[in-house]
This record gives structure tokens, C-alpha cells and sequence, in this order.
């Protein structure tokens, strides 16, 4: 810093009322993923355990078993894109918003003139990126050492609902960093996380779980993901689309609903 | 604040309660076009809830914030603003450079990214991870951001905080640049030193009020009585007679004299012992009015609530 660097007054500009939205958009959805991409525990984990968890129980356990007509290298494939999908937006919402929020980074950003929603929609861009990469990890592994025919059609079906369907988890991450700490919400979402995900037949499938959680499932936002991606390659699911959907969406609006809350809340917790 | 000045922020009897804590109360402030305006206070007096309110990151319980005359929790009203808060952490993984460009991208007219790191100091590490750098450079980071967006007015909240010497005076230098130009710069801070360097104005808070406004010269004067030392055969039972002497002590056969008017004391010092030396004559610091000023704070809150 030399004391000569001046600032040149004015640099006149013909467009100077605002900046591009566009523009803002695009960089902050950029460098939330560059920023990502260089975060090894959140990288590690959300592309590799999927893919790890699919070959054992999909490949190795499932191999050339069935249910009903599909067979349950295939079934799996679309369970187990769920649960990757799930792990990518709600650890990309809830570790990142708590740790911004909790360390004073959010109000610097909500300081400056960014748009609020341009955080958020950066945060489930940088997701939707991950989620894509992951599942056509999945859909290699599987269309490779799996044995399963799946149209290229077919999974981007798949890939498609799963990414319109991962805003549910955006939201519950958000809750999540709304209300936890900085340094407790990898542990909060590893507790929410694991369990929903056996209990709404992501890791085995649903038709040989226990009847007790067979019923439980429903209540619970995965469960209706993962019927509406089975649904995409040709499982039928229980029950019409439409009922997951409404699920889907009224889980949303709850989750945005609470996050919201959570967001007023800062105001009042921060000290003078 | 000079007459006929642009206001381009403002609290207009703004009341602020953090659960059962009244941050501010009843506080009117008002921001001229192109003034250093220093807010002063310790801990809990009320400056970074004043400089929160104003950035809209806080909303008044009662009364009324404006900034360039809009409500500054509307997205577009902060395009002119720049701000440098506090920040426990700020992403790791992310460049010097790519953080400066994120938020060069949300104004209008931002400066480039070449003279906001020349302003900054932060030539040269620009490649650099944030994650990878000292404290110093961390701090010229968020000021950096402060800037870049070309702003009209800029709010530091204690800016030099934890600093070394040489980089709190280059951040100095940077700020009376800004100033020089034109633009209005608030600034929360703990060091008088800072004050005097830089304000134009001060606003001393206490317990979220205002308990003193003024030039920084205007602040030592109110309180500020100055200081006689010599050395005399005088007794401190005769200088009390002296009608402009405010006190009187003895220390290490030394008299120390307090009073608001030198000259008149002076006079009479010397035609009462003529063989008087030593003599020394100081003005108060800034920091001894803040502190009179902070201590008779309480006070006046309390008559104020009572009354």
C-alpha cells in the first residue's frame, strides 16, 4: 500500500444505474463452487460415499436379485442417487450457512448490496453441480459393474426429478444452519441425515424393511423423493406422483417457513 | 457537522432493544456529505448497533434510519455504500482476488480489481488463498472489500483493530484518500488515537446515547482543562487563591496546576515568584475528555429517566 494509490474519482460509465442481476448470479454461483470445490470434507465425503455404499449393497449384495420386475442393481441406482442428492444440498446448506452466519461472513454479505436471494440460489447451484457429477458417477458404476440397462433418456429423467426435488433438502439444510452452531452442524446433519436416509429405504429397499417403518416412511421428505425417482426408470412406486409432490412441496414450505424464522432471529441475537 | 452539508445517513430518534438490552435510545444522528464522523464509546455504548442499523442489517424498534434518504434494509439502497464490520471468519478457500471480484460484482461502478488491490496493499497476493494469509492481510482483505465497490460512503467498524503500527497508519493514509475525494466515511473505533488522527466530528456514546458531539478539538475543550507544572517556592494553599485555577497538587516538589484558562494563571504565577522554572504547559488528550465525559455518562442517563 503506497500512499501515491489514489482512487481515480468517477470513472464515468455509461450504465451506471445498476449492476447486471445476471452478472451477480452468475459470480456468486461460481465462487460458491470454486470455494466448495476446494473444501475436501465436504468433496470427499458427498462424491464418494454414495458410490462406495452403491457397489457394496447395489453391485456386490444385489447383484441379480429382484423386485417385482426390476432388478435391484437398478432400483438401487435410483435410491442411492437420492441419498447423494440429499447428502450434497443439505451438508452444502447446512454446514455453509452455519459457519457464514455463525462467523459474522452472512452480515458482511448482507451488508453489501448482493441480492439475498443470490446467496441462496448459489448455494443450490454449487449442489446441483455436485448432485450431476455424482450421479453420473452412479450411472457409470452402474451401467459398467452393475449390469443395468438404463436408457440415457431414462436417467436424465432420473437425474432431472432428483435435482427439481433436492430444493426440499436446500431448505432443510437451511433450517439447519439457521439453528445450529458453526461447529455442530456437520454433526447435527449426520444425525438427521443417516438415519432418514435407512428409514425412508434409500440404503435397502423399501419392500424388505420392517412393516413398522414401511408405514413411518411417509412422513418422512426422502421417502417421496426416492418413489418419484423409482417411478423414472420404470419401478412402480407407491402411490401417484402427484401425492409426493404436494408432500414434497408442503415439506418445502414448512422448512422455508422456519428458516425464515431463523433468519429474523439473528437480528436480535447479535450484541451491541 | 458543517452548515448546509448533504445529509446522506441518518437516525431520526431511533430507539434499538436486543431482548431485554436497550441498545440505543431515542438516538438522532445525522451524516454529512464528505465528513470523517468517528464514533466513540466503550464497549456496549451503542456504536456498532448505530453503524448495524444503518447498513439495514438491524431494524429500529422505533424511529427512523435513512441513508442516500431510502431505508438502507432495501437491497438497492446500499449500492453506494461499502462496509467493513467485524468478521470472525471468512471463507478460506477463496482467493484475494476472487473475493474482491464477487463483490466488485454486486455494484454498478465498481473500481478495478488492480486499483483496489494497489489501495489495499495486497499487491503482489492476490493468487493467494485467504486462508493462506497473516492477520494483517486478512484485515486489508475486508477493507478491500469495503472499497471496491467504488463507494460514497463507507462504514469501518474499528478498521485497525488488532493491527501492527505501520499497516494501522498506511490504512490511515487509504482513509484520508477517500476522504480527500469526497466520500463519507464513518468509523466505530477504540482508539483515540485513530479519532484524532482522522475524524472531522466525533459522537462520544454511553450507555445508547449520545453524551457528546463535537470536533475532536471541541470534545478536549468541553471537559478539558490544561496542565501547569513548575517549579516554585509558592505554597498550593496560595495558587488556590488564583481565581482561574481549577486545582491544585504537590508532586515530586512540583506544583501541577488544572485550569481552563492558562494565560490569566500564568501571569499571576510569575508576578507572585518571578524566580519560577520548569515550567511546562499540556493540553488534555482526547483521551482524558473521552473519559470524563464516559464517566459522567451514567449520570445524566439516569436524570434523563427519571425526570
Amino acid at each position: 500500500m503506497t500512499s501515491q494509490s489514489v482512487i481515480a474519482t468517477a470513472t464515468p460509465i455509461a450504465n451506471a444505474s445498476s449492476a447486471s442481476a445476471f452478472h451477480i448470479y452468475r459470480t456468486e454461483a461460481k465462487y460458491e463452487f470454486l470455494k466448495t470445490l476446494r473444501q475436501p470434507a465436504y468433496v470427499i465425503p458427498t462424491l464418494t460415499f454414495p458410490l462406495i455404499f452403491y457397489a457394496m449393497f447395489g453391485i456386490v449384495f444385489g447383484g441379480k436379485q429382484a423386485i417385482g420386475a426390476t432388478n435391484v442393481a437398478t432400483y438401487l441406482l435410483a435410491t442411492y442417487a437420492t441419498f447423494g442428492v440429499m447428502g450434497a444440498s443439505l451438508f452444502g446448506f447446512a454446514v455453509g450457512v452455519a459457519i457464514e452466519r455463525g462467523f459474522g461472513w452472512l452480515q458482511v454479505k448482507r451488508a453489501s448490496p448482493m441480492p439475498p436471494l443470490a446467496y441462496l440460489a448459489a448455494k443450490a447451484a454449487m449442489s446441483t453441480i455436485f448432485s450431476a457429477i455424482l450421479m453420473t458417477g452412479l450411472y457409470a458404476l452402474a451401467t459398467g459393474f452393475g449390469g443395468v440397462h438404463l436408457s440415457p433418456a431414462r436417467f436424465l429423467g432420473l437425474a432431472g426429478t432428483l435435482i427439481a426435488g433436492s430444493v426440499v433438502f436446500c431448505a432443510m439444510g437451511l433450517v439447519i444452519g439457521c439453528y445450529s452452531a458453526p461447529n455442530a452442524a456437520p454433526g447435527v446433519v449426520n444425525v438427521v441425515f443417516l438415519p432418514m436416509s435407512f428409514c425412508s429405504g434409500l440404503w435397502l429397499p423399501m419392500p424388505i424393511l420392517p412393516k413398522l417403518l414401511q408405514h413411518a416412511a411417509p412422513f418422512l421428505p426422502p421417502y417421496h423423493l426416492a418413489q418419484l425417482a423409482l417411478q423414472q426408470i420404470g419401478f412402480e412406486g407407491t402411490g401417484p406422483a402427484w401425492q409426493h409432490v404436494a408432500a414434497l412441496a408442503a415439506f418445502t414450505v414448512v422448512f422455508l417457513l422456519l428458516a425464515r424464522r431463523g433468519f429474523k432471529r439473528d437480528d436480535v441475537n447479535v450484541n451491541a | 457537522m458543517g452548515e448546509g452539508r448533504q445529509i446522506v445517513a441518518s437516525l431520526d430518534g431511533v430507539t434499538k432493544k436486543y431482548a431485554e438490552v436497550t441498545a440505543l435510545r431515542d438516538v438522532s444522528l445525522k451524516v454529512g456529505a464528505g465528513e470523517l464522523l468517528a464514533l466513540l464509546g466503550p464497549n456496549g455504548a451503542g456504536k456498532t448497533t448505530s453503524v448495524r442499523l444503518m447498513l439495514g442489517l438491524a431494524k429500529p424498534l422505533a424511529g427512523k434510519v435513512q441513508v442516500f434518504g431510502r431505508d438502507p434494509r432495501i437491497t438497492a439502497a446500499r449500492r453506494r455504500i461499502g462496509a467493513m464490520l467485524q468478521v470472525a471468519k471468512v471463507p478460506e478457500t477463496l482467493k484475494v482476488k476472487e473475493h474482491i471480484n464477487l463483490f466488485r460484482s454486486y455494484y454498478a461502478n465498481p473500481l478495478s480489481l488492480r486499483t483496489t488491490l494497489e489501495v489495499a496493499g495486497l499487491e503482489g497476493i492476490d493468487n493467494r488463498l485467504f486462508g493462506a494469509l497473516s492477520g494483517g492481510q486478512k484485515q486489508r482483505v475486508l477493507f478491500a472489500l469495503a472499497i471496491c465497490g467504488n463507494p460514497d460512503l463507507l462504514f469501518l467498524d474499528e478498521p485497525t483493530v488488532g493491527l501492527d503500527i505501520a499497516t494501522r497508519h498506511l490504512i490511515w493514509q487509504q482513509i484520508r484518500n477517500l476522504v480527500k475525494q469526497g466520500r463519507t466515511v464513518v468509523l466505530t473505533t477504540h482508539y483515540l488515537e485513530e479519532v484524532d488522527a482522522l475524524a472531522s466530528r466525533v459522537v462520544v456514546l454511553n450507555h445508547g446515547g449520545i453524551v457528546a458531539e463535537g470536533t475532536s478539538a471541541e470534545i478536549k475543550s468541553r471537559t478539558a482543562q490544561r496542565k501547569i507544572r513548575c517549579v516554585t517556592r509558592l505554597r498550593p494553599a496560595d495558587v488556590e487563591s488564583i481565581a482561574e485555577v481549577a486545582g491544585v497538587s504537590a508532586q515530586e516538589g512540583r506544583l501541577e496546576i488544572r485550569t481552563m484558562q492558562v494565560e490569566p494563571v500564568l501571569r499571576e504565577l510569575f508576578q507572585r515568584d518571578p524566580a519560577l522554572t520548569g515550567l511546562e504547559v499540556s493540553n488534555s488528550t482526547l483521551e482524558e475528555a473521552f473519559l470524563k465525559i464516559v464517566e459522567a455518562g451514567p449520570q445524566e442517563a439516569q436524570k434523563e429517566m427519571t425526570a
